[in-house]
């Protein structure tokens, strides 16, 4: 009774990704599979300045944004704990921009930072922030997308903490308090122990997702800044031409999230007490 | 109030301007009229409050088309991941059979895979095949991609299940399929709305897919609607925020009058994988 559902998802996600590599190596397009090729798609890729435009953009993306959310989603959720009041409230909040299609936060942020009519432009320019436009060059609109993204996703994971810091028995923090352990030390040796495998799920899930960005890219920057997802969208896409190297650069952005996972997996196996799932 | 709770007051409701403050001031916009969204400084009250922006979206055919193709598209994608994944998960939920964890973990792969990996073999695929362009491509790459998170969260649900009454109607002579149809599904009910509504949210906000696979816009769903007005119509910005309103509401309410089960079964999912 697996079957069904395991077909399905065999026949549209996992044949794919094989063919998808198959054609890696080929100089394919839309309707044609092509010649053998090697590694030339490859290394026409990493010869491309709009690949490597993308690819810094991305990292820089997924790095500043995930390193945000986590910190600041992790105080929230440490001072959510605390208390057992107003979890409802926060957790009701929290829900608001998680179930916006990102289209719709990026375009509602676009229009709070745009030039005419934007609040956020506003108080930019009467507090004497910035007096450029702010959509108007690619560092801007980056550090905008990533504003969006801490605002979209923050709560989320706090409340993923919030739920993994629930699964904490109060005995361990009784007893270190007993022993006499600081604040900073109960949460070095068993907060963040215990919070593993919440950490792990909520740091792998956003990385893996700031890593593959594609639509806030699309509207924050009405389609200006690019990212991994979107060079290969306009490869397969809108120029058809370069059928064959949007493939290639959407087989790595696979591949680079299975070394991501991998070694998130590993820093979070080794080095630890060795409890396991 | 101990200082604790004072602190925790404050945070919540930091947590809450956070969240609900953008989406008034662009409630705030939609409902302003052009001298309004133009003055400066910003007014934080409209003048003259007009629904005008909202009847300019609803007048326009291809975002009402919009809303209508997402409706189809996610409602569909909803029912086979709920059919298709309620079979698949009560055996996975129930029985012991070797490939248990691994299928689960397969499973678990595909929910956080890359959609944008496969763009283009899907692309060329749905080509030779004749259903570029169409609504049952879109629903069927849609139900691939949640229905390992339907399943994840149906098995968490149909664990918590006492087994008990399984056992009694087994021992009353039903099959493994009767006993499904008659004892489990009836209870699961609870379970299977939490998963249909992040089902329903999932395809709700799917884009790549649709920007991708879908070429006229009288298929396109909202979420590829809304970025094409917003250029189409760059600077109507009133219209634009009633959009996005239009949007986002009718979502926002079902998610938050469900929001105590959506939340167990976001992090049940979670915690137990």
């Amino acid at each position: 009774m697996v079957s069904p559902a395991a077909i399905v998802i065999a026949v549209v996600a996992v044949f794919p990704v094989l063919y998808a590599i198959y054609l890696s190596f080929r100089d394919a397009t839309v309707t044609n599979s092509g010649q053998w090729t090697g590694l030339s798609n490859y290394g026409e890729l990493l010869a491309d300045p709009d690949f490597r435009t993308a690819l810094l953009n991305t990292t820089l993306f997924t790095i500043v944004s995930v390193a945000l959310e986590f910190a600041i989603g992790m105080a929230m959720a440490l001072a959510l704990h605390r208390s057992f009041r107003f979890r409802g409230l926060a957790r009701t909040a929290v829900l608001i921009p998680w179930a916006f299609p990102v289209v719709v936060s990026a375009l509602m942020w676009r229009l709070m930072l745009q030039d005419q009519v934007g609040i956020v432009s506003w108080l930019a320019h009467a507090t004497g922030l910035t007096d450029q436009p702010i959509l108007s060059d690619h560092t801007s609109l980056l550090v905008a997308a990533i504003g969006v993204d801490v605002w979209k996703s923050t709560p989320f994971i706090a409340l993923l903490l919030l739920a993994g810091l629930q699964t904490i028995p109060r005995e361990l923090n009784e007893a270190a308090i007993v022993d006499g352990a600081t604040a900073v030390q109960r949460f070095v040796a068993i907060t963040l122990p215990q919070l593993r495998p919440a950490i792990l799920v909520a740091l792998l899930f956003r990385t893996l997702e700031a890593w593959s960005v594609y639509d806030l890219f699309w509207v924050m920057s009405d389609r200006q800044l690019t990212s991994l997802s979107t060079y290969v969208y306009s490869g397969v896409r809108v120029s058809q031409l370069d059928f064959a190297r949007g493939n290639a650069a959407a087989v790595f952005v696979f591949a680079t999230s299975i070394v991501i996972a991998l070694v998130y997996l590993r820093v979070f196996r080794s080095g630890g007490t060795g409890e396991e799932a | 109030m101990s200082r604790s709770t004072r602190w925790s007051a404050v945070l919540v409701l930091m947590l809450v301007i956070w969240s609900v403050l953008p989406v008034v001031w662009v409630f705030k916009m939609s409902i302003s009229d052009q001298r309004d969204l133009f003055s400066a400084p910003p007014e934080i009250v409209p003048r003259n409050p007009t629904f005008t922006h909202y009847a300019t979206v609803f007048l326009d055919p291809v975002f009402r088309a919009g809303l209508v193709n997402s409706v189809l598209i996610a409602g569909t994608t909803t029912f086979l991941c709920l059919v298709l994944g309620s079979v698949a998960a009560y055996p996975l939920a129930r029985l012991r059979f070797p490939a248990r964890s691994t299928v689960m973990t397969a499973f678990l792969v595909v929910a956080y895979f890359p959609t944008v990996a496969i763009i283009a073999p899907l692309f060329k695929q749905l080509r030779s095949a004749g259903l570029l362009d169409t609504y049952p491509a879109i629903i069927a790459v849609d139900t691939a991609f949640a229905l390992p998170l339907s399943i994840w969260i149906m098995v968490a649900f149909f664990r918590k299940l006492p087994g008990e009454l399984e056992e009694a109607a087994q021992i009353d002579g039903a099959g493994i399929r009767q006993t499904f149809l008659l004892v489990v599904a009836p209870l699961a009910v609870p379970g299977l709305v939490t998963a249909g509504i992040l089902t329903f949210v999932f395809a709700w906000n799917e884009f790549l897919f649709a920007n991708t696979f879908l070429f006229d816009q009288a298929r396109w769903p909202v979420t590829v609607v809304i970025p094409s007005y917003a250029s189409r119509h760059s600077v109507d910005y009133g219209a634009q925020a009633a959009a996005t309103i239009i949007v986002t509401v009718p979502l926002a309410a079902t998610v938050l009058a469900l929001q105590r089960r959506l939340v167990e079964g976001l992090t049940s999912g979670a915690l137990k994988g």
